[in-house]
């Protein structure tokens, strides 16, 4: 994901001139076709989230659609407050793209687990968070930011490479991507981000075999007013995240359902990364057995 | 420069006025910084409309209303809104305001983004300068030294930092809290061309920030915190009090003078 990243800006870059990559000395054998191609466009901030993201906000001021890159929490919680004020507050055209989302980073330690992110970065309400779950999501979540430049979280699997058969051609914030239809099934799973085979462990299991499965590759808090009619053509609803529960993708979903509570009754229940993994070491295959969604 | 005079003393009565009835906050940090706005407008920012400035102390941005109200960005009707139910005019700098380019309220914000801004411009040629002013306690912020870092290492001699360095911050004197100095040493040890001037003399603020090098340039002003009425001057009380009618009617009366 994290190449397919670089090589969808270079080519993007190649004929939009206001493409700016920023990097927190970090994405090495990842940046550097972009380095290459674009020494003008291409900065690294070092080792300072805040004042990368302010730099960020003040390039995007002048009309640059910036790239911040970095990993794990670094480009997220250690600069919010600028994030808050300086890209959400002032509406301005800044991706942040963070790599290694959930236990992406196992054996580096609870510094690198990237768990609470989907909490911070939707409570900023013009950010839309885009969590793709293999390749064409990736891709159309670059497609639409390309197009439409704004506040925005890219997160991304640190090795994920997966090409899933998709049903959407472009897709835009709030669409759910199909992929598995059961048309006289009113039960639901939805999922996000690097959740693939946690999904598809818990649907191969003979009870499980007639649910509805969809992703949702671009969310947030200004998405949340046209998801109540789609949810309420179903009566069981999963949802997979690879994220703690508070304030996660399945909270997003619950809260949208308990707004609507008065309209209709849900049988609901969230899949998360169980919080119990705080301190735990391991590689992301091991912890994901241990404390993963299931 | 007696134009600025003039128009200093213009906008320490409105700002004493308008704190007065907004009963708010700042009101000696806001006059620390008078001197200085009003010679960046009126030299700098009027006859070159590239160059742009960041107010990155924020909770003086009373001064800067009052300014924009004299370059005609407010109207009067809305100047005197300020910090009231429903404005626009909130007691930070806020970008919903005609000619405030970005909100600042939590200090060691303005440094970073005015960076972008000046790389931005570096970027497109483009010609201009970016004025940022921060206050001496904000320098407490850990974000402005990484800009500086930054700024230095990518030669960003169209970035021009302005200190208000008048000596207290929120609770106490800035060498009773953390102490700054050696602070032109410091600036110059990151890379900046640094100038220390007196913040109230207009000449001399004009003269620094005309300036030209090839790194950024940071201009320690030094400012008497509350300047111009003598009851408010170099007192930490005046970070927080507004005036009562007494107050008001004492102060005016000094500003006539």
């Amino acid at each position: 994901m994290r190449n397919l990243f670089i090589d969808t800006l270079v080519k993007e870059a190649r004929l939009n001139k206001k493409i700016v990559l920023i990097v927190g000395d970090l994405g090495f054998n990842v940046v550097e076709p972009f380095k290459k191609e674009f020494p003008k466009r291409f900065f690294n901030a070092g080792v300072s989230e805040q004042s990368m993201i302010g730099i960020a906000s003040g390039l995007s001021m002048n009309g640059f659609h910036v790239f911040v890159y970095s990993i794990a929490n670094f480009p997220t919680f250690r600069c919010a407050e600028q994030i808050r004020n300086d890209i959400d507050y002032h509406n301005l055209p800044v991706t942040i793209v963070s790599v290694g989302s959930g236990l992406g980073y196992g054996n580096l330690g609870y510094t690198h687990h990237g768990l609470q992110d989907y909490a911070l970065m939707r409570s900023f309400p013009n950010t839309i968070i885009c969590s793709p779950s293999d390749n064409y999501e990736l891709k159309n979540s670059l497609k639409y930011l390309f197009k439409k430049p704004q506040p925005s979280y890219l997160r991304l699997d640190k090795s994920l490479d997966l090409n899933l058969k998709n049903s959407k051609n472009n897709l835009i914030p709030g669409d759910w991507n199909s992929r598995d239809k059961h048309k006289n099934s009113k039960k639901l799973v939805l999922s996000t981000g690097s959740t693939y085979n946690d999904c598809k462990n818990f649907l191969k299991k003979k009870k499980n075999s007639l649910y509805n499965w969809y992703s949702i590759p671009m969310w947030g808090m200004k998405i949340k007013s046209n998801q109540f009619k789609k949810l309420s053509a179903f009566n069981e609803i999963i949802t997979f995240e690879n994220h703690i529960q508070d304030g996660g993708f399945g909270s997003w979903i619950n809260e949208i359902l308990s707004v609507n509570i008065s309209r209709k009754k849900f049988f609901v229940q969230n899949k998360f990364i169980n919080s119990n993994v705080i301190g735990k070491v391991g590689s992301e295959k091991f912890l994901n057995k241990l404390y993963g969604p299931k | 420069m007696k134009n600025i005079e003039l128009l200093s003393t213009k906008i320490r009565k409105n700002l004493l006025k308008i704190t007065y009835s907004s009963k708010s906050a700042h009101i000696a940090s806001s006059l620390s910084i008078v001197d200085i706005i009003a010679t960046i407008y009126s030299k700098f920012m009027k006859k070159n409309k590239k160059n742009i400035f960041v107010l990155s102390k924020g909770h003086a941005c009373l001064a800067h209303y009052c300014l924009l109200y004299e370059f005609g960005y407010i109207k009067k009707k809305t100047l005197n809104t300020f910090g009231k139910n429903g404005t626009i005019l909130m007691s930070h700098s806020s970008h919903k305001v005609p000619g405030v380019n970005l909100s600042t309220g939590s200090l060691g914000h303005g440094l970073p983004v005015s960076t972008g801004i000046a790389l931005s411009k570096k970027i497109t040629s483009n010609s201009g300068k970016v004025f940022v002013l921060l206050s001496d306690g904000e320098l407490n912020e850990g974000s402005n030294w990484e800009s500086l870092l930054f700024s230095a290492h990518n030669n960003l001699n169209n970035l021009v930092i302005i200190i208000d360095h008048n000596k207290i911050q929120s609770l106490d004197f800035v060498n009773k809290t953390m102490k700054l100095d050696p602070l032109k040493k410091k600036f110059s040890s990151f890379g900046c061309k640094v100038l220390e001037i007196n913040g109230h003399n207009h000449k001399e603020i004009f003269n620094s920030l005309k300036n030209t090098s090839n790194k950024p340039l940071v201009v320690i002003a030094n400012t008497i915190k509350g300047k111009g009425i003598s009851f408010m001057e170099n007192k930490v009380l005046w970070h927080y009090k507004s005036p009562n009618f007494d107050e008001l009617i004492l102060g005016l009366k000094e500003l006539k003078k």
